[in-house]
């Protein structure tokens, strides 16, 4: 009765030799293709570069005047910019300017990769019920799996630094982007598409001008999700090298520096609303047209 | 604008069956499978069956059937938004079953426009982009495009609304949209799918009044598909009758009216106001030409209420039917008149 108390397990032997050769394997693939790799990736880095360098160097007032500005285009909603207005200026004066300048480098640049990558294969997605029911899993480990699990490879290909970190978070932040592409494309009135169809739309005219501009108000939940995600992962890419607000939280965690850790954490907390309220007026503002006035 | 050289509409032997081997079926439908035996049996649907009408250029056909007697269907065939089963459909000659991909679009881009019961405008566009959205997918000039939809859409009387989105409109509104926005394309076929069903009666008989007016300048291929009788006799030049997918009955109004060809068009027919639908010239006894004209007239095609009323005010006995150029017809008198308005079936 052996086999019902414990569970059959594999032999230790064969599963040390299965992990090791696995690691091994991955391991040469790292050491022959790592270089390559790295390559493919530095048109990535010198974005981020210039991201961060424009936040940092530019003179803290150009910055804050801008980020107001465009809260007030985005949302035409003085509360909001007030809002935003007060948080930046909280943050400058307890000393966390610079790295929430990194901060909103890295989230600038993920959030545009983000929509780079997930846009059109949302729209692929939206076509195909194929293709949806093979992409649909894997946004699933995406989202599910840990992501100290994936920061190994990628730290093993790419080493320490911005661009693993930016990997890791894309890879945490797409799923949301992908997904109501998807379904804001899925749920397009059919009678529309078929007016469209019957004036003689090509699939690119179709595209642009009805299933677009109508899934935009859920596409841009899905820029909104991608935006939160990406916030969420700064303490965990700070661990490899991404510098911003993450780095004081993690430090705060490694010495029990309560008041360093709370800070940063609220500072990435302003941050988040910022973005979240900015953009979700932006969205209700795409939606004005769907308001009701005559039944 | 009438475009002279169009040849119409004509649809040959079409069927339509609804399932995953519609092929196979098509043939035993073709040999006498009922609808009941094919959907019971093998799980699909007959939609269409043995359809063939003839609508000639710049008549307005109206297609009449209940829910489910495949009127929608049907209509989708003529821009191919459905692909028949078997049979043709010749627009101005050419078979549109035939075309590919390409062709189709530019068919439907310039041959075709369309109405729709639920009006699917483009709730993200103003009304004048809305107007212009065929124009704007055929690649026609921005400035060209607002210049036809300006005027379109002051026909039929939304002048000041351009800048409106459809949500901002009654149901009224939106369909004089869907309207302008399918005149604006001047494509020589118009199809209205259930135009003007979701609207009120009052706004409905306004729309049908628009239509008719706009018809007579432009002289258009019209396919109308209504549920309504009374919408049907008034627009109708042809009508055809749809039941189960199939056409019981294709005539003018007058046909329809006068000569049922079953109990189910009859029954219909019961409830048609008969003293406005039927014509004069349908019930006039016939005299031969050359005779001379005698006391009161009254001119070919007009109802039999408007006969009526002449008699009434004037205390004629009898009319004399003549044709607009003032040559005698025939003559009514009340009685034939009276017996005609009341159905004496």
């Amino acid at each position: 009765m052996d086999w019902f108390n414990e569970f059959p397990h594999m032999n230790d032997e064969s599963l040390r030799q299965l992990k090791l050769s696995i690691d091994n394997a991955f391991r040469t693939f790292t050491r022959n293709y790592g270089d390559f790799i790295e390559g493919l990736f530095t048109p990535l880095a010198k974005f981020l570069i210039w991201a961060e360098r424009l936040m940092t160097q530019t003179q803290w007032p150009i910055i804050l005047i801008a980020i107001v500005a465009i809260a007030w285009f985005a949302s035409r909603s003085l509360k909001v910019v007030v809002g935003t207005m007060v948080t930046l200026l909280l943050i400058g004066y307890f000393d966390m300017w610079m790295d929430a300048m990194r901060t909103i480098s890295m989230i600038f640049v993920c959030t545009v990769i983000s929509i780079v990558v997930g846009l059109p294969i949302g729209i692929a997605m939206s076509r195909s019920d194929r293709l949806q029911k093979i992409v649909s899993p894997v946004l699933d480990v995406m989202q599910t799996m840990p992501s100290f699990v994936y920061l190994i490879p990628v730290v093993m290909l790419l080493g320490i630094g911005r661009v693993p970190g930016l990997i890791a978070v894309v890879i945490y932040a797409l799923p949301p982007m992908i997904r109501l592409t998807d379904l804001g494309i899925r749920l397009v009135d059919r009678d529309v598409l078929e007016a469209a169809d019957a004036f003689g739309s090509s699939r690119w005219q179709k595209l642009k001008n009805i299933q677009l501009p109508l899934a935009l108000p859920t596409i841009m939940a899905g820029i909104n999700q991608t935006i939160m995600m990406a916030l969420a992962m700064v303490v965990i890419a700070s661990m490899i090298g991404v510098q911003g607000l993450g780095q004081p939280v993690l430090k705060a965690i490694a010495n029990q520096y309560f008041t360093l850790g709370i800070f940063n954490g609220l500072a990435i907390v302003g941050i988040a609303i910022i973005f979240d309220r900015v953009s979700q007026a932006y969205g209700e503002r795409l939606q004005k047209h769907r308001e009701i006035v005559h039944g | 604008m009438a475009d002279n050289n169009f040849d119409g509409i004509k649809i040959r032997n079409l069927y339509k069956i609804f399932g995953p081997e519609a092929q196979v079926h098509v043939e035993a439908v073709k040999k006498g499978r009922t609808k009941t035996e094919l959907n019971e049996r093998f799980g699909h649907v007959l939609g269409l069956k043995d359809i063939n009408l003839d609508m000639p250029s710049g008549n307005i056909q109206v297609i009449m059937g209940l829910s489910g007697s495949g009127k929608s269907t049907l209509i989708r065939h003529i821009n191919r938004l459905i692909d028949p089963t078997a049979g043709e459909v010749l627009v101005n000659g050419v078979d549109v079953v035939k075309m590919n991909e390409s062709e189709l679009r530019e068919f439907r881009r310039h041959q075709t426009a369309m109405v729709f019961q639920k009006f699917a405008l483009l709730p993200h566009r103003c009304v004048l982009d809305n107007t212009l959205f065929g124009l704007d997918v055929q690649g026609v000039s921005r400035s060209h495009s607002i210049d036809v939809a300006m005027r379109w859409i002051e026909r039929v009387g939304l002048k000041g609304f351009e800048e409106k989105y459809p949500n901002q409109l009654s149901g009224g509104m939106q369909q004089r949209v869907g309207l302008a926005r399918a005149l604006a394309n001047d494509a020589p076929v118009l199809l209205m799918d259930e135009a003007y069903s979701a609207l009120d009666p009052l706004i409905r008989t306004d729309m049908q009044t628009v239509l008719l007016d706009i018809q007579k300048e432009i002289k258009k291929t019209i396919v109308f598909i209504t549920h309504d009788l009374d919408e049907a006799l008034r627009l109708g030049d042809k009508i055809a009758i749809l039941r189960d997918g199939e056409v019981i009955q294709q005539g003018t109004s007058q046909d329809i009216v006068l000569r049922p060809a079953d109990d189910y068009i009859a029954n219909f027919v019961r409830e048609v106001n008969r003293g406005r639908v039927i014509h004069v010239d349908a019930v006039m006894q016939p005299v031969s030409a050359g005779q001379p004209v005698n006391g009161a007239t009254v001119l070919a095609g007009s109802s039999i209420e408007d006969a009526i009323k002449i008699i009434a005010r004037e205390d004629h006995k009898d009319l004399v039917v003549i044709d607009p150029a003032g040559v005698p017809l025939g003559t009514v008198d009340l009685k034939r008149l009276a017996s005609a308005a009341v159905s004496l079936h």
